[in-house]
């Protein structure tokens, strides 16, 4: 931090910062406004949203909206679908992915880099193209309108897997062979030694896995057909249909499911993009 | 595999059962931990890929009456759902060239915005710091239904905050998402509002790999900064310019949500000017129930996304610091 770099830090720095503190006020703007018109559209009357000139707050604030929302929708179910079947995901998910990552940190086996190449693989497949099949699928298994069709095929997520390893490889050999040699079981090991001591990546996993399935729409466009089933995405995509809610109704449910995602980011947002970028930058 | 003692030894004292495990155990776990992994490999992936694979050279028919218990009819075509997606059907090409435009209009736009970005929050003396990481990241993890509604709203020619900021330029505003040449520029600005604050970080996070003494000693040799940042910046960030253009190809074919909402599908915008690949094959698949010809969308997607992955070992290749 102390080392100056040379005569060009000292030289150029007065314009260099000025130009750079600008660029990032600029962006941080425009990153807000679309958020801004979110928030703000939350608490007017249809009225004031379509009347000029457009003005940045409302002319007169009000909970009209809410109250839209949660009599005529049914936002308050699936604002509790969205928090139950994304909850259930992420643990099974994060425990599942840690399992795995522990297979391909800690253990020799036989076929093992096939194993590894078929995470590999899969990583690179989309998933889109199995939406078809797996729909047909999920109609066999008659999980229809069923969260286990949410929970179940996309539990076992195989970057979830790649970040696991990477980061249970850190876990110190020789503290492992110490409980084998006290008589510990391999399965008491990966609940007292591998999941305490990568605590941290379980929280970036988690908060990734819940985040993806509180967003996630297509897959649930396609196996959730009956509206008090809905998950929030659903939901919010359907309002001007059957509700014919109106703009400001749209933009608070918008506004309350955006609310906990940004929360958790700003609890968490270095290990998040700590736990984002380390997988992708080694190519 | 040693597993399969565990089944067929059969021996009736317990204790050798346990005994067994005790010696065995670290070989065996590693599969155990793998099963669950494995099984929904075979059940999720591996077996819709191969039921996918069969109908896309079907044509079929009776998936709604199927619904009421009723047969599905399937007739074997042969190549003619992939023949006439490739040769015919002009939605399909409209989709396929939507999707090249935006992953081409994304990438010479959002690099430069991304990195322009990641270089002024990697500068010392930055102010707004952790805000900026903020805002620039709330964008890629809201929901893209959200995404797609705001700037529906956004975007009205009469009403939408877009135009009353180019009023107040003195300019008048177009009809965005109604006008046909403009749906692509209008989901491109979207598109950036999403993904220049997220793809910003990897090249943050790629910048800060970059050696100090490295661009230390070139300048006491004598190099200018923006020599420095030619010859050893951008070489350093080469895999986060290659991983930015192959996740933004595979992003831009696979776009679906963003312009469903933004152009309340099943209207896809006018002439399809905002239809994406992954529309059409829904669109095909679940609101025309021709299951078979969505299947075959789906793997000409699949080709296209493997070939823009493969690309990322020939641009590695090709750019050798």
């Amino acid at each position: 931090m102390f080392k100056r770099k040379g005569k060009s830090a000292m030289g150029a720095s007065r314009v260099s910062v000025m130009t750079m503190n600008t660029i990032v006020l600029v962006g941080v703007l425009l990153c807000a406004i679309p958020f801004v018109y979110m928030i703000s559209a939350s608490f007017r009357r249809e009225g004031d949203l379509y009347k000029l000139p457009v003005t940045v707050y409302p002319r007169e604030w009000t909970m009209h909206n809410f109250h839209t929302l949660f009599e005529k929708t049914e936002y308050v179910r699936w604002y509790g679908n969205t928090i139950f079947t994304a909850s259930i995901r992420t643990v099974l998910g994060v425990y599942l992915a840690a399992l795995a990552g522990a297979a391909f940190a800690k253990y020799d086996f036989r076929f093992k880099r096939f194993f590894f190449f078929l995470v590999l693989a899969t990583l690179t497949l989309p998933f889109h193209m199995l939406l078809i099949p797996l729909f047909l699928l999920m109609r066999d298994f008659g999980w229809v309108d069923n969260y286990l069709a949410i929970i179940v095929p996309g539990m076992v997520n195989v970057f979830n897997i790649f970040l696991m390893r990477q980061y249970i490889e850190s876990v110190p050999d020789e503290l492992m062979d110490a409980a084998r040699i006290d008589g510990a079981s391999e399965i008491g090991m990966f609940h007292r030694i591998i999941l305490p001591l990568v605590r941290p990546a379980l929280g970036v996993v988690g908060i990734l896995t819940f985040v993806w399935t509180w967003n996630d729409f297509l897959w649930p466009l396609v196996v959730l057909h009956d509206d008090a089933k809905y998950l929030l995405s659903n939901g919010i995509a359907t309002m001007d249909g059957p509700y014919e809610v109106e703009t400001g109704a749209i933009m608070a449910g918008s506004f309350l499911a955006t609310l906990p995602i940004i929360i958790v980011f700003l609890l968490m947002q270095r290990q998040i993009i700590a736990g984002l970028t380390q997988g992708a930058i080694r190519g | 595999m040693s597993a399969h003692t565990l089944t067929t030894a059969n021996k009736p004292q317990s204790f050798s059962l346990a005994d067994w495990w005790s010696r065995n155990q670290r070989k065996v776990i590693p599969y155990i931990f793998l099963a669950p992994f494995l099984l929904s490999f075979v059940i999720f992936t591996v077996y819709p890929a191969g039921v996918s694979l069969f109908l896309s050279f079907q044509r079929t028919r009776g998936f709604q009456q199927a619904e009421q218990g009723g047969g599905v009819v399937l007739e074997y075509k042969g190549w003619a759902n992939y023949e006439r997606l490739l040769t015919k059907d002009k939605r399909f090409r409209e989709a396929m060239i939507n999707g090249a435009e935006f992953w081409l209009g994304t990438l010479l736009v959002q690099m430069p915005l991304a990195l322009a970005v990641a270089l002024a929050l990697n500068s010392p003396n930055i102010r707004f710091r952790i805000l900026g990481r903020l805002a620039f990241f709330a964008p890629y993890i809201t929901s893209a239904v959200v995404v797609g509604w705001i700037f529906r709203f956004v975007y009205d020619q009469n009403f939408g905050w877009m135009n009353s900021a180019l009023a107040q330029l003195g300019i008048e505003g177009p009809a965005w998402i109604r006008d046909a040449n403009l749906v692509m520029p209008s989901l491109i600005i979207l598109g950036l509002w999403t993904w220049v604050g997220f793809n910003s970080l990897f090249f943050l996070a790629g910048l800060q790999n970059v050696p100090d003494d490295l661009k230390e000693a070139a300048r006491i040799d004598g190099a200018s900064t923006v020599r420095v940042f030619w010859h050893i910046t951008i070489p350093f960030l080469r895999p986060v310019f290659v991983f930015v253009v192959v996740t933004g190809g595979i992003g831009s074919f696979s776009l679906f949500s963003q312009p469903y909402l933004l152009l309340d599908f099943p209207n896809t915008g006018p002439f399809d000017s905002g239809l994406f690949p992954l529309m059409y094959l829904y669109d095909m698949g679940f609101l025309n129930i021709r299951m078979g010809y969505a299947s075959a969308i789906g793997y000409i997607l699949t080709v296209v996304i493997l070939i823009i992955t493969g690309m990322q070992l020939l641009l590695f290749r090709l750019w050798k610091v």
